[in-house]
């Protein structure tokens, strides 16, 4: 349970939030038409006759956009209904062509589902948790206004008209800016696991309405209110944090919160009414007649499912189960699309290099992917050329290592001149002189010399007192000039210290 | 050359395979009748021209030997609701005048690759909406046919007035129309022509202005079965633009046309002697009974018991769609903007669609918006919806007595322009028998079945099952051979 509260005048309160999420479909086109979907094209070049609504233009639906819907509901786990129907969400605006959109009220493409967030005591999630997610319908988008183009009239551009949008509707499951925070990053990776939309907030590809209310904890659920159109993490912390305040204030000067709409304002960090219940569009919904249900066949829904990847929970099991990675590194490496794939090329690259199994170096691979290589690159500033870091040229690295030719720091240094310069490690560990001696014959003579000038210390060794050890290493490490390899140091002191 | 305009498709297209005269000879006799008919007002624009490259085309070709086409050499009016590239497309409103599509409607485009020419576009009640061709912004069309004795001008139906206007003077051979609840049928029957909706989905939606989606279909009008067989055959097929469009092959209609109705039951549903019926309609309907007992069918009582709740029904489901269908025109766009001095987006939309729509078309608007509206969805359109189910049930179970139906098309002949503006729920009980088969999606034709006692034609109606156009064209072609039905109007234009 979280134990998030918003301390009133009269006592504790209770947040209780739910997000509808808006996400872009990856699709080369858009919903309804065969217009492209590109983000960036100069206003209005990317519309069609459809998009425009001409007169006696009609949609059709666009299964690539179906089926990433489709795939998404199973991601999270819900009910696909195969019998489901389009419906006409009418009102008036010049960024809508039609004069209505294209959506699902009555009955959705995706049923319920869920989704899990990790426990994170650093942000305030004290255990996993489950999000219910009520429905996932598609609709089509509208275009845009701008307002900054003419002194007294708006411009539209209609590229965004139609493009296709799932609306993934949670339950109020949430209770603190964290959960939300948690649940849209949850959500955005597995969306980007699946390959159903781009995550891009930015741009515009995921954006969030809040439903945010308050309550004495244990009450009934309070008067809502919904932020519309947030679109990033923070914000959408924000919004919470802002809203639940303002209602507490409300509440407790005696006043009630309006179901309303809002709009967040990020100058400000604030939320303003948008519009009230009194001015609530009455949308008319009605199914639209220009489509026919959406039937989905048996064979359509298992090449559906043949075709989702690994999932990020599954792929964090599998990584502490198989892998024996720690839960932190298992959750970091797995948390987005592109850490999860650099990993595992890398994985697999290392294994080959070592010639052992995966899961014999799978720890030595994620901390280096996850710590020592993010910290090099980081140190390196603009010197460094991610592109010369290959997963050949880092498992070569790792390997070198591995095989005790080469140190930790040594590791670091060729990694170094990797990113600097594109050249081999191999070719750099010899030319640099980057190596570990290994060489027993020239420790032995090494620590030979030592022992014979520090016979007294042998002889407290000897005498019992173990922390000596530590010394002789230095010494022989010193004298090697940093350049033998610990362990057969280790060993060599061991036999001749008996 | 003016006798080239007596002649219907087949007679043409025949004729000009056959060398009996050229497609050129026949567009110039077209376009002339055309442009001497001014009166009727059939027409919202004419395209001579347009007309006359078409049946060049189609010479050249016939010179060259090439095939010409199932509608080669035949010029046609168009319906000024489907989309005509480059040429003005209004469905006789002022909210679209001057509006030029950069596209062509995919049934359009369908007779032009068979070799048909566009004579113009043909007035027609604004947006479909209307049964006697008065809603037009561009004026009423006036029926080629008067009373005996009377001057008074008539209605040539609605709201493919242009097209049965056009096709009964014999300035066009035939003319594409479309019917939503009644708008082939009607004006059809109401000019002595023929006139066929096929099951919904045959024809594409595709470039049609929408006025109802769910009932819309385009159809012929022509003076004969055996032109409308042709014709639906060039304007019929699957087309991936229209969700809605049916996935079957299109029958030759034309090469398949058997007036021997052996074996076939034909209904007579006894819930269509309603109250209010001329008598001249009922005894047409006795004379076609006779005519296809005469074919060889066998003639069977049959029961649609939710007949008399198909009009209130369509009369929300038809307006609930078009006040979404034509909330597109807004003034944003294309068409029409009134744009008032310091006037915001609000303002814009009222003031364009308040100049921009006629009577009518506000009408529908608001009974439309009004059964869509939260708090009445459910005892208005749901509760319509139902009813549809059940009259298309009612269909389902008659199809289990008989093979196709027979029943009057409209409960009156014509009648003179203006005399029913004034109550629009008369207006609207011209569709009463109309309506049933456009709720259900059935093919359904109107053929002509004499004069009435005012000398005016009198239609009758025969609705088929799913996708059995064939079985309605085959009575249609039963009764024309016995009624013998060949008068034209007495040209007064």
């Amino acid at each position: 349970m979280s134990d998030y509260r918003i301390q009133g005048a009269t006592g504790e309160w209770e947040v209780v939030i739910g997000l509808e999420v808006h996400a872009q479909v990856t699709s080369n086109a858009k919903l309804f038409s065969g217009a492209s979907t590109a983000f960036g094209a100069e206003p209005n070049s990317q519309v069609s006759l459809v998009d425009a609504a001409m007169p006696g233009m009609l949609p059709v639906p666009n299964r690539e956009c179906i089926r990433q819907a489709v795939r998404t509901g199973m991601a999270i786990e819900a009910e696909i209904n195969q019998w489901s129907r389009f419906d006409r969400k009418n009102y008036f605006y010049a960024d809508l062509p039609q004069g209505y959109q294209i959506s699902q009220l009555y009955h959705p493409l995706v049923g319920e589902g869920q989704l899990l967030i990790e426990a994170d005591e650093k942000t305030g999630i004290p255990e996993d948790k489950i999000i219910g997610i009520e429905r996932i319908h598609v609709e089509q988008d509208a275009g845009k206004l701008m307002h900054d183009q003419h002194p007294t009239m708006s411009y539209v551009d209609l590229n965004r008209s139609g493009v296709a949008l799932m609306e993934i509707v949670s339950r109020p499951d949430m209770r603190s800016p964290a959960e939300a925070g948690a649940y849209v990053r949850k959500l955005r990776s597995i969306l980007r696991y699946v390959g159903s939309c781009d995550g891009n907030m930015e741009e515009g590809s995921m954006r969030a309405d809040v439903n945010v209310s308050v309550r004495k904890p244990g009450e009934e659920l309070g008067t809502r209110t919904e932020t519309k159109n947030v679109n990033s993490v923070r914000f959408v912390m924000q919004v919470i944090e802002y809203e639940a305040n303002r209602q507490v204030d409300v509440l407790e000067s005696g006043g009630t919160v309006d179901q309303e709409t809002r709009l967040f304002d990020v100058a400000t960090g604030t939320t303003r009414t948008m519009r009230s219940k009194e001015d609530a569009h009455d949308y008319r919904y009605f199914p639209d007649p220009d489509l026919l249900p959406l039937v989905l066949e048996d064979d359509f829904l298992d090449e559906c499912r043949a075709s989702l990847p690994e999932l990020p929970d599954a792929k964090r099991t599998r990584y502490e189960s198989e892998l024996g990675l720690t839960p932190y590194n298992a959750r970091e490496l797995t948390a987005e699309v592109e850490t999860f794939a650099r990993f595992e090329t890398l994985l697999t690259a290392t294994a080959e290099a070592t010639g052992k199994d995966e899961k014999t170096v799978a720890t030595q691979v994620a901390n280096w992917a996850l710590s020592v290589a993010p910290g090099v690159i980081k140190s390196l500033g603009d010197d460094a050329n991610v592109e010369h870091a290959t997963a050949e040229r880092q498992a070569a690295i790792l390997a070198m290592q591995d095989k005790g030719e080469i140190s930790g720091g040594q590791a670091k240094e060729i990694f170094e001149i990797v990113l600097k310069e594109g050249r081999e490690p191999a070719e750099i560990a010899e030319t640099e002189g980057l190596k570990q001696v290994s060489d027993t014959g020239a420790i032995e003579a090494a620590i030979d010399d030592i022992l014979a000038k520090n016979e007294d210390k042998v002889e407290q060794y000897k005498g019992g007192k173990d922390k000596l050890f530590g010394f002789f290493v230095g010494q022989t490490m010193k004298a090697m000039k940093g350049k033998a390899n610990p362990a057969v140091v280790n060993q060599i002191l061991k036999d001749k210290l008996g | 050359m003016t006798d080239l305009t007596n002649l219907g498709v087949k007679a043409i297209r025949d004729g000009v395979a056959g060398g009996d005269f050229t497609a050129r000879e026949v567009a110039e006799s077209f376009n002339a009748a055309v442009a001497s008919a001014a009166e009727l007002n059939a027409f919202i624009v004419t395209t001579p021209d347009h007309a006359l490259a078409a049946a060049d085309a189609v010479d050249a070709k016939r010179a060259k030997g090439e095939d010409l086409g199932a509608m080669g050499g035949v010029p046609i009016g168009m319906k000024d609701l489907f989309a005509s590239h480059g040429v003005q497309t209004t469905a006789a409103s002022h909210i679209l005048e001057g509006f030029k599509p950069e596209y062509e409607s995919t049934v359009s485009q369908n007779l032009w690759n068979a070799g048909a020419g566009m004579l113009g576009k043909l007035n027609l009640d604004q947006f479909a909406m209307g049964s006697s061709n008065e809603t037009s912004y561009f004026g009423n069309v006036a029926s080629p046919w008067r009373k005996e004795g009377s001057n008074a001008a008539m209605s040539p139906g609605g709201s493919s007035g242009g097209s049965s206007s056009a096709v009964a003077a014999r300035i066009a051979p035939a003319a594409t129309g479309t019917d939503t609840g009644g708008s082939i049928r009607q004006p059809a029957a109401f000019t002595g022509i023929c006139g066929i909706k096929p099951t919904y989905g045959r024809c594409s939606r595709w470039g049609v202005v929408a006025f109802a989606s769910s009932l819309d279909q385009a159809g012929p009008m022509a003076r004969s079965v055996e032109d409308c067989a042709i014709m639906l055959g060039a304007m019929a097929g699957f087309d991936p633009k229209d969700a809605t469009s049916l996935k079957m092959d299109v029958p030759d209609w034309e090469a398949a046309l058997n007036a021997d109705l052996k074996g076939k039951k034909v209904g007579i549903p006894k819930e269509y002697r309603m109250d209010g019926t001329d008598e001249a309609i009922l005894a047409s309907w006795e004379q076609g009974k006779a005519w296809l007992k005469d074919a060889g069918a066998e003639i069977v009582d049959v029961s649609l018991p939710h007949t008399k709740y198909a009009l209130p029904a369509y009369y929300i489901i038809a307006p609930a769609e078009a006040s979404s269908n034509l909330a597109r025109y807004d003034g944003v766009r294309y068409g029409l903007r009134d744009l008032p001095e310091g006037a915001g987006l609000q303002d814009m939309y009222a003031a364009t669609r308040a100049e921009g729509f006629g009577d009518e078309v506000k009408r529908r608007i608001l009974i439309g918006t009004y059964v869509l509206s939260a708090g009445f969805y459910d005892a208005y359109y749901n509760q319509a919806q139902k009813v549809r189910a059940l009259v298309a049930r009612d269909f389902e179970q008659a199809w289990g007595e008989c093979d196709l139906i027979l029943a009057p098309t409209t409960p009156t002949a014509s009648f003179p322009l203006g005399s029913l503006n004034e109550d629009p729920l008369t207006m609207y009980l011209n569709d009463v028998f109309a309506v049933p088969a456009s709720l259900a999606g059935l093919p359904a034709m109107s053929v002509p079945a004499g004069l009435n006692p005012d000398g005016l034609p009198l239609g009758l109606q025969l609705v088929g099952k799913p996708f059995d156009e064939q079985t309605v064209l085959d009575a249609g072609l039963a009764i024309q051979q016995r009624s013998g039905f060949e008068q034209a109007p007495e040209k007064w234009w």
